[in-house]
């Protein structure tokens, strides 16, 4: 049975109780843990500058994590749902269409032929290349004669993720143990190693495809009647696809150099927002960020305590809960 | 005709060598009603693209409001003309009134709840599937949502302007299809709007032009009233039909026997 007659949340309410699930999520993250910290010691903390123990792990540890986790989902999710409005196509995903393999080429070829010598700070540095890289190659592949074509910008991403994920491969057949162990669980995800020094870095970046993603949410709209309709329309278009492609090679590099691999969120946030509010893009985009933020918090928590003192990677713990679930929702939505 | 509204001047479309379109001209004022004729392969579709702005023709030009096409804003453009494509693939389960709501200009751009969403749906019998979901409906019902459309666009524009039409009711049933045309006639006669229809339905040609341009291998053959387009002779050069105008108390009516041997 497909939905006639879609039912559409009240935007508003609904967008506010996003946002205060997202709040209320980050709560619960800087309580729970390996050392379980009291609400009240979290207030003093915060509001009165009491320094206990137990808030110290809080403010140094979790709140960076937190927040870090925060903004990675929410670029996930946004750039997730710009680019399935860009490809007309709800599959699109910033980890189908390349850009994460390109950002983790990146940072493997740091790991693995870099060795040490380049410094912590080099593999972020080069997943966002990578990001970037791959994107302008799509770009360049998908454009003739001052145009670029969706579709084909959709199928040279998908190649060029599978070649860039097999070098990724030739690469990590060439590491020797120590180097494995920093690539697997960064493959995999992991929010473990996020300072507040981490935060500031990667954080204008992702704040900027949060922030800016929605700003195209008219041509966006335009774009789900496809492209010719949107320039009838009286769209930018040229300039909507170029800052889409931008946008996110920006914010999933940065979110890639920050966390690693995350698979999922940027699938499941926007598809989830839609079947709430409709395809409006410009309360889609916000409601993806928020809903994404949302379940990466949430993903990491879970990642950080279900096997205390040890950790999971957060990509494990992210597809894990998110593919059954996804799968529960395409059955009973098709009425299975 | 210094009040012409679109001007179109020697237009010819290449395609490698082949040329799709050759020195068409013609010219054209608000409250006319264009019927755009001519056999599979003729050049409608192109022609349909050099009026939209979509492609810049190899000679030639297309002028509207006196202005060449290319030096138009696309936005600006946007207010003056409006576009219904044979198809429009729609991505997401998005709703009729939704569809409609997105040809809404300026701030009032997605707001499905506007009072000119129900209005131009009801117009064209389609407001009790409003919130229906644009997969769920027929050809013909997706087609009246399309049209609904095409006009919120420009609905509320100052000065005349150009509605393209490409096949918009070829998935309709023929009352529907009379319907349908007796609005957009209405709207152009009242003085508002240059319509220009493609079609493949004489007998619908001949009711609802003012003009019928009959295109055959990139050339314009024929742009006048429908009868004087729409002769025996010319249908059997132009399609290969059997044709003739009967004549009848009301006025004569073209009846179309079959396919010429």
């Amino acid at each position: 049975m497909r939905a006639a007659e879609p039912r559409r949340w009240p935007v508003a309410p609904t967008l506010a109780a996003l946002t205060a699930l997202l709040g209320l999520g980050m709560v619960i993250a800087a309580l729970a843990g390996p050392l379980s910290v009291a609400p009240a010691t979290l207030w003093r903390g915060l509001w009165e500058g009491q320094d206990a123990p137990g808030y110290l792990v809080v403010r140094d540890l979790r709140l960076p994590r937190i927040l870090m986790a925060a903004l990675v989902g929410a670029a996930l999710a946004s750039t997730g749902a710009a680019l399935q409005g860009l490809f007309r196509n709800p599959l699109a995903d910033p980890g189908l269409i390349g850009i994460s393999a390109g950002a983790a080429l990146g940072a493997v070829a740091v790991i693995v032929l870099g060795g040490g010598a380049l410094g912590h700070q080099a593999i972020p540095l080069a997943a966002f290349a990578g990001a970037l890289v791959t994107t302008f190659l799509m770009w360049r592949i998908a454009s003739r004669g001052g145009e670029t074509r969706v579709a084909l910008l959709l199928l040279a991403g998908i190649a060029i993720g599978a070649i860039a994920m097999a070098l990724t491969g030739v690469l990590t057949f060439l590491a020797d143990d120590n180097e494995l162990r920093t690539l697997t669980f960064w493959a995999m995800g992991s929010l473990a190693h996020s300072r507040w020094s981490d935060v500031a870095l990667v954080a204008p970046w992702l704040l900027a495809g949060i922030v800016l993603m929605p700003l195209l949410a008219r041509p966006l709209n335009g774009l789900m009647l496809g492209e010719q309709a949107a320039l009838h329309l009286g769209f930018a278009v040229p300039r909507a696809k170029r800052a889409v492609m931008v946008l996110g090679a920006v914010s999933v590099g940065a979110a890639v150099a920050a966390a690693g691999q995350i698979s999922f969120v940027g699938l499941v946030a926007p598809h989830l927002v839609r079947l709430l509010i409709g395809v409006d893009h410009r309360w889609l985009i916000p409601g993806a960020a928020a809903l994404g933020a949302v379940l990466t918090v949430f993903a990491d928590t879970l990642a950080r305590t279900l096997v205390a003192p040890a950790e999971l990677p957060i990509g494990l713990v992210m597809a894990l809960l998110g593919g059954p679930f996804f799968l529960v929702l395409l059955l009973r939505r098709n009425g299975v | 005709m210094n009040d012409a509204l679109l001007n179109v001047a020697g237009v010819t479309v290449r395609a490698g060598d082949r040329a799709l379109l050759s020195e068409v001209s013609f010219q054209a004022r608000a409250g006319e009603r264009l019927a755009l004729l001519g056999p599979n392969g003729a050049g409608k579709s192109t022609l349909m693209r050099a009026l939209a702005g979509d492609l810049t023709p190899d000679a030639g030009a297309v002028t509207l409001h006196g202005r060449p096409l290319p030096d138009w804003p696309v936005a600006e453009l946007a207010r003056r003309r409006s576009v219904m494509m044979q198809q429009t693939p729609v991505g997401f389960p998005v709703r009729a009134d939704e569809v409609v709501a997105l040809g809404l200009p300026g701030r009032r751009h997605g707001n499905a709840a506007d009072p000119l969403v129900g209005e131009l749906l009801a117009r064209f019998g389609v407001a009790a599937l409003r919130a229906r979901a644009w997969p769920s409906l027929s050809g013909g019902e997706q087609q009246r949502v399309q049209l609904a459309r095409v006009l919120a666009q420009v609905w509320d524009s100052p000065g005349p302007r150009l509605l393209l039409l490409d096949e918009s009711t070829s998935a309709l049933d023929p009352a529907r299809q009379y319907r349908v045309l007796e609005e957009l006639a209405a709207l152009a006669e009242q003085g508002d709007y240059l319509i220009v229809l493609v079609c493949h339905d004489l007998n619908l040609a001949n009711a609802f032009a003012s003009r019928v341009l009959m295109l055959d291998q990139g050339r314009l053959l024929a742009d006048d009233v429908p009868a004087r387009v729409l002769t025996p002779e010319r249908l059997a050069a132009v399609y290969g039909l059997r044709s003739r105008w009967l004549t009848h108390p009301d006025g004569p009516v073209l009846h179309v026997e079959g396919a010429l041997p």
